[in-house]
C-alpha cells in the first residue's frame, strides 16, 4: 500500500481550493493544518465555530488561553478579526455565509454521505458542529487518510458508521488522491506523486471514474 | 441600589438544589466558569441535569457522579484518544446522554431565553439524530423540529462586570455564555474584574445586566 502524502502536504493541496476573500471553516485534526499554509498575501478569513472570524496561524506558545480555534489550539489574529457568540457563529454556518468547510472524515460514500462523528467501536461519539456545517456551508471538502490504520478503505459504497450528513461532500483530498463527488459518481482528478490510478482504486471501494485529464497533485505553495 | 455582586463562589451557588438543571458556559477552557463549577462540586448538589458543550467544562462533576443527565454537543475530550469519563456511567445508565448538534444546542438555548417554544432546523436531517423528532418540508427542504431549552441556573464566565450585571467578554471565551445568560431564572456570572457602574460603555456591553442575577469576582482559572 502506498503511503502518499503527509498530513501537511494534504493541507497544502487543500489550500489550492481557497481563493481571495473566501470565508473558510476548518474542522479539528488534519483540516486545522490548512491555516498554516495559506500564503501571506492571500486574504482568506478563517471562521472558528467557537466565535472567531479572522484568526491566524496556530501560535507556538499559548499567549492567551481564551484565544483558541475549534481544536483548542492557541491562534493569533489577523487585522479585521472579530469575536461573536455561539448563536451568531452558527448563523454564519447554518445561514450559508461560509464558502468552504474542510472537515475530517471516518468514511465518505459514493454519493457523498459523510460519517465523521462516531465509529461503531466507540460507545458514545461526539457530533460538535459538523452536522450544522454540512448543511449550511457552500462547499464541503473532506481531508482525510485514504484508508483506516487497518488498511480498510474509507471511501466506501455506503457508510457503515452513523452519518453526519447525506450527500453533503463535494470533494475529497487524501494522502493518495483528489476526488470530486459528482452526480455520475466519484471522479478521480489527481493522484499523489508516486501513486497511480490503479493504486488508488485498489484501496477505494466504489469504482472510480478516472478523469481523462488525470494529473499529479501540484504541491508548490 | 441595585447590587448583584456576591462575595465568594460558595455563597453564589449555595441555593442550587439536588436535581437542578444547570447550564454551564465555555468551549474547551475558554469561557468555562471553573470557579463556579468547583464551588458547585464542593457544595455537593447531586442528580443534576447539565447542559454544556463538552466534557471539559464539567469533568469533576462527572467524575464525582453528580450528574444524572448530560445534554451536550461534544460529550468527549477534544483529544478523542483521551479516556472519556462518561463511558462508565453511560454504559450502566447512571448518566443519560442527549447529543445535540452544536448549532442546534446554541439555538435551543436562545429560544429558551426568548420564549420561542420550538423551531425548525435542517441540521441532523438524514442522521440518527432525527429519530423521535417531527420532520417537515418547508419551501422544498426538510427540517427537524427542535424544542427550546431552559434551565434552573446558568453558570457563566465573563471578563468584566459591574454591580448591575452588565458584562463584557474576552476573545473566544464568549461562546455560549451570553446565550445561556438569557435562558434561566438564575444566572450567576464569574468575572475577572468588577468595575464601577458607568465604566462599561453602553456601546460595548455584550450582556445587559437585565439577564444577570449574581456577579462574583474570581481569580482567572483556565484548567482543572
Amino acid at each position: 500500500m502506498k503511503a502518499g502524502l503527509s498530513k501537511e502536504l494534504i493541507a497544502l493541496r487543500v489550500v489550492k481550493e481557497l481563493q481571495e476573500g473566501m470565508y473558510v471553516n476548518l474542522g479539528i485534526g488534519l483540516p486545522s493544518l490548512v491555516s498554516q499554509f495559506v500564503p501571506e498575501d492571500l486574504e482568506i478569513v478563517f471562521h472558528a465555530e467557537n466565535g472567531v472570524l479572522g484568526y491566524g496561524p496556530v501560535t507556538e506558545q499559548q499567549i492567551d488561553s481564551d484565544l483558541i480555534n475549534a481544536g483548542l489550539r492557541p491562534v493569533g489574529l489577523r487585522p479585521g478579526a472579530s469575536f461573536f457568540n455561539h448563536v451568531d457563529s452558527f448563523t454564519m454556518i447554518r445561514g450559508g455565509r461560509l464558502d468552504v468547510t474542510i472537515l475530517g472524515g471516518y468514511q465518505v460514500s459514493e454519493k457523498g454521505d459523510l460519517a465523521n462523528w462516531k465509529t461503531t467501536e466507540e460507545k458514545i461519539g461526539a457530533v460538535g458542529g459538523a452536522m450544522d456545517l454540512v448543511c449550511g456551508v457552500k462547499k464541503v471538502i473532506v481531508a482525510m487518510q485514504h484508508t483506516a490504520s487497518s488498511g480498510a478503505p474509507r471511501i466506501v459504497k455506503k457508510c457503515t458508521y452513523p452519518l453526519t450528513g447525506k450527500e453533503v461532500v463535494d470533494m475529497i483530498v487524501t494522502n493518495l488522491a483528489v476526488i470530486d463527488v459528482t452526480p455520475e459518481g466519484l471522479l478521480l482528478r489527481e493522484i499523489a506523486p508516486g501513486v497511480s490510478a490503479t493504486d488508488v482504486q485498489a484501496v477505494t471501494e466504489p469504482t472510480l471514474i478516472v478523469s481523462p485529464n488525470l494529473k499529479e497533485m501540484e504541491l508548490k505553495i | 441600589m441595585i447590587n448583584k455582586i456576591v462575595v465568594g463562589t460558595k455563597e453564589a451557588v449555595a441555593d442550587i438544589k439536588d436535581g437542578a438543571t444547570v447550564m454551564v458556559g465555555g468551549f474547551g477552557p475558554a469561557g468555562a466558569p471553573f470557579n463556579l463549577v468547583q464551588a458547585l462540586l464542593d457544595q455537593g448538589a447531586r442528580q443534576l441535569t447539565v447542559i454544556c458543550n463538552s466534557v471539559s467544562q464539567v469533568a469533576p462533576l462527572i467524575e464525582n457522579r453528580r450528574i444524572r443527565k448530560l445534554i451536550a454537543s461534544f460529550p468527549a475530550w477534544a483529544d478523542r484518544s483521551r479516556a472519556n469519563p462518561l463511558d462508565e456511567q453511560y454504559a450502566t445508565g447512571e448518566i443519560v446522554l442527549e447529543m445535540v448538534p452544536q448549532g442546534t444546542l446554541a439555538e435551543r438555548i436562545r429560544a429558551g431565553g426568548a420564549n420561542v417554544a420550538a423551531f425548525y432546523t435542517p441540521t441532523g436531517v438524514g442522521t440518527v439524530l432525527e429519530q423521535g423528532k417531527e420532520k417537515r418540508v418547508i419551501d422544498g427542504r426538510e427540517y427537524l423540529l427542535e424544542r427550546a431549552l431552559r434551565a434552573d441556573v446558568a453558570l457563566i464566565k465573563a471578563y468584566r462586570g459591574d454591580r448591575m450585571g452588565n458584562l463584557v467578554y474576552h476573545a473566544a471565551a464568549r461562546n455560549y455564555n451570553p446565550i445561556m445568560a438569557t435562558a434561566t431564572n438564575l444566572t450567576i456570572a464569574e468575572v475577572e474584574e468588577i468595575v464601577d457602574v458607568g465604566q462599561l460603555d453602553p456601546e460595548i456591553i455584550v450582556t445587559p445586566g437585565i439577564f444577570i442575577d449574581r456577579v462574583v469576582k474570581v481569580p482567572k482559572r483556565s484548567q482543572w
